[in-house]
């Protein structure tokens, strides 16, 4: 574990040590990832996108790849908020000492609202991030992250049944991103989290139909890293609450960037899949890597750009 | 579960297509019969899920057909080069129902994983029977090394070029305690169907990250919800649910 205050950062009144987070639907649960290494070293990370019944998800092919990324269209595949509660974060408990972030997905305002009152109550969860922008999911899920005044519904609703900061997860795939964020600072939002996947495809050439069963997916890794970049940048100046940045991110030299255009914290996402200890070594090559840059503490670098 | 930089010591082909490759590290642990590792490559975001053939302390192989840009790859290396595997990955064929007569059959690129399986198994002291079955003459792969264990071999190909003609649910022995399998879904569908007792599956699927975190290779069952990374790739006779178009 790096102990070095340099790292140290805040997150809507939460202190983390650091500023790496796995991204939700990349890590699982966490415990998963406490077989390839000691998870307490994250700052926190994001669980498996939760909703109020348990899904199976899209049908497979779920996963295709492109030019330094991958699409995925899993459909939020979850046991269900009561059996997260009941059997998912007893597991964690055991592995991981800090807050989690819960995230949380629904396909109506009511929904989201169940979701959130249930995990609100949970002495684990530190932040409720809802995740408004699912490209993968039919009559929900992005169509909340797309209308401004949607946004803000789902957020008015869950600010009321819950204490702990709430972090809106936006979606990329529209036209003015900070629009949306403004809506749901507007409607109490704690901070907002940027970016979820940007919907893309791919064709199989020898079947001349799409690699995802799905049809339509969303794309991750590197690929996305500087359209992230730039929407994180615009957000951070439409909005005075935090911002966590995520896309693509897979270096250190990646979450120095998103903290100079103004994110609070970084999520990872896809390179925990490809590099199961892909976050360990980002924390790790922190320090080394802002002594290169002459960055003393990353709390210098908010706004920096 | 573990991710290690393995040391290329050889790298042939054995048919048109198909390599054998062999990996070693020291303290590279056995391999279980069934299972995988993940291979990352060069300019490719998603590592390539790819089947143990065989497998000693210290040393493992794996046998790949040459499909697309991964293993055009790992075609062109060389003995020396090294690779960063995450190995010790799925949950392989259970041995304990085997019997004392078990059959073993396998397709094409799904003949690998049986490999290692029919050398435990005749090293426990089965009777192990095995049908491979491939497209044409040109493609047979493995018959030797079955051999070689002791394995009664039979092969098919479906042009008739060597062995039976047909597929391999054209060859099954009269008598046999219990069944392995792998191969394409079609032959798949075809065993469960012709099979006489119960037997094991191993599955394909395409996967992101093939040690359980993503939910991108998920399958339905009758026991429940089931990753093909992580609670397979081999599932029972008993619990497969046939998708519609899978």
């Amino acid at each position: 574990m790096v102990d070095n205050k340099r790292l140290s950062t805040n997150l809507c009144g939460i202190e983390l040590d650091n500023p790496v987070i796995p991204a939700s639907g990349t890590f699982g649960f966490g415990y998963e990832f406490a077989q390839w290494y000691d998870i307490n070293c994250l700052g926190t990370f994001s669980f498996k996108g939760t909703t109020k019944d348990p899904r199976f998800g899209n049908p497979t092919p779920r996963i295709a790849e492109c030019a330094a990324g991958m699409i995925n269209a899993v459909g939020l595949q979850n046991p269900g908020v009561e059996k997260v509660i009941a059997e998912e974060l007893p597991k964690l408990k055991e592995v991981f000492h800090k807050p989690v972030m819960a995230n949380v997905s629904g396909f109506s305002v009511e929904d989201y609202a169940f979701t959130c009152e249930k995990l609100d109550k949970e002495e684990q969860v530190g932040w409720l991030e809802v995740n408004i922008s699912c490209p993968n999911v039919h009559g929900g899920g992005m169509s909340f992250g797309t209308d401004p005044k949607a946004a803000a519904e789902v957020t008015a609703a869950v600010k009321k049944v819950t204490a702990k900061p709430v972090i809106m997860k936006l979606s990329p795939n529209v036209t003015d991103i900070a629009a949306i964020a403004k809506a749901c600072e507007d409607a109490g939002a704690d901070g907002v989290s940027l970016i979820n996947t940007l919907q893309g495809m791919r064709i199989d050439l020898r079947t001349r139909k799409p690699v995802i069963r799905n049809v339509m997916g969303g794309v991750s890794g590197p690929a996305v890293f500087p359209v992230a970049l730039r929407m994180v940048w615009q957000v951070c100046r439409a909005v005075k609450i935090p911002v966590v940045g995520m896309g693509g991110v897979t270096t250190a030299e990646d979450v120095l960037e998103m903290m100079m255009a103004g994110a609070a914290a970084v999520e990872v996402g896809a390179a925990n899949l490809t590099d199961p200890c892909a976050c360990k070594k980002i924390i790790n090559d922190l320090p080394a890597v802002m002594d290169k840059y002459g960055i003393k503490t990353l709390n210098e670098l908010k706004g920096a750009c | 579960m573990k991710q290690q930089l393995l040391t290329v010591t050889e790298n042939t082909p054995v048919t048109a297509a198909v390599y054998r490759m062999r990996l070693e590290a020291p303290g590279l642990e056995q391999q279980k019969p069934g299972g995988f590792v993940n291979i990352r490559l060069d300019g490719l975001f998603l590592r390539r899920p790819i089947s143990v053939y065989d497998s000693e302390p210290g040393s493992l192989t794996i046998l790949y057909k040459v499909v697309g840009k991964g293993t055009e790859q790992m075609a062109g290396m060389k003995a020396g080069n090294t690779l960063d595997v995450l190995t010790g990955l799925g949950n392989g064929y259970d041995l304990s129902k085997a019997g004392d007569s078990p059959l073993l059959l396998g397709g094409g690129a799904g003949v690998p994983p049986l490999y290692l399986l029919a050398k435990r198994l005749t090293a426990a002291g089965k009777n192990v029977h095995v049908v491979l079955g491939f497209n044409t003459a040109e493609e047979v792969f493995g018959e030797e090394d079955f051999k070689a264990l002791g394995c009664e071999v039979a092969v098919t190909t479906a042009d008739g070029s060597y062995g039976t003609k047909g597929f391999v649910t054209d060859a099954l022995p009269a008598d046999y305690s219990y069944f392995f399998t792998c191969g394409p879904e079609p032959m798949l569908r075809a065993v469960w169907r012709a099979a006489k007792t119960s037997g094991q599956f191993s599955f394909e699927e395409r996967m992101g990250c093939g040690f359980g975190a993503c939910m991108g290779c998920s399958c339905k069952t009758v026991t429940g919800y089931k990753r093909i990374c992580r609670e397979g790739p081999v599932l029972e006779k008993e619990e497969i649910l046939w998708a519609k178009n899978r």
